[in-house]
């Protein structure tokens, strides 16, 4: 390793959300996998946080109203 | 063939660019609402101002760039619209104490099911009703930021457009803002055991 941490899995730690919204260099992302790797701890949390972005997101998202999108419609500007 | 007068030809090339605009927002119109239910306080708010919205984008339609994203300027006009009504005057407390770290919510859940493996699973001890009320708890500056990238699926720089804020801002807020989220997540399975 070329950087010492003086613990590893927090230094993870600091990476997993830049890491799942995919903005790490290719360097800390190597750096990131490596460690996940070798550590189940940190991988169940890895594992755990995206799950918990899928979860969120499906349960927020809920269907449009059907007579809002009449509505909507109803508000194109008519042709002349 | 008779040659068609040049003022009812650019009419109609401006009627036909209308149209397209038109079903190319209401297209998009469920993906607004989804994010537009969770900037509002209420769903009675949400239908409004996704309305007034489209109102307004109907009505200035000329000034969206073509070959830009769409989704997000319809976004924009909702937040400046949801701002102009007075409702996103009140700052978010900065003094908000932080947790600690990222993984508590997961070492909560996990913990109070003896060590489940499958993450999947711990997940799913948070129900539907849970989320979106530990979401709607986040404070509105937070919120919003959340809502755009993770429901709404943004890209920073797309956030940062439609809100006017600093791209380090949208990072900075959605780093706190996910905490607070987990935090709120953790204390909703606190009471639901109580």
């Amino acid at each position: 390793m070329t950087e010492t941490h003086d613990d590893p899995c927090a230094h993870c730690e600091e990476m997993m959300q830049p890491y799942l919204d995919h903005i790490l260099s290719d360097e800390e992302m190597r750096e990131a996998e490596m460690h996940l790797d070798e550590c189940e701890w940190c991988r169940r949390r890895y594992r755990f946080e995206e799950s918990l972005r899928r979860y969120v997101r499906q349960a927020v998202t809920q269907p449009m109203p059907p007579e809002l999108k009449q509505k909507l419609a109803a508000l194109r500007i008519p042709l002349e | 063939m008779a040659e068609v007068p040049s003022d009812a030809t650019r009419i109609a090339a401006d009627a036909r660019g209308r149209v397209r605009f038109e079903e190319e927002a209401l297209a998009l119109a469920d993906q607004v609402y989804s994010v537009a239910r969770h900037l509002a306080g209420s769903r009675e708010e949400a239908e409004d101002l996704v309305q007034e919205t489209y109102a307004r984008a109907f009505r200035s339609w000329r000034s969206f760039q073509p070959g830009t994203n769409l989704r997000a300027w319809l976004l924009r006009i909702l937040t400046n619209l949801n701002i102009d009504r007075g409702r996103r005057q009140q700052r978010a407390p900065q003094t908000q104490a932080l947790e600690a770290n990222d993984y508590f919510l997961y070492d909560k859940l996990a913990h109070d099911d003896g060590g489940v493996t499958d993450e999947d699973r711990v997940v799913e001890r948070l129900s539907q009703d849970d989320i979106v009320s530990a979401l709607s708890a986040v404070p509105h500056d937070f919120r919003d930021v959340i809502v755009l990238v993770d429901i709404g699926d943004f890209s920073y720089q797309d956030t940062a457009q439609i809100l006017n804020i600093p791209i380090g801002t949208v990072m900075s807020r959605l780093h706190r803002g996910r905490r607070i989220l987990k935090r709120e997540l953790a204390e909703s399975v606190a009471e639901d055991v109580r």
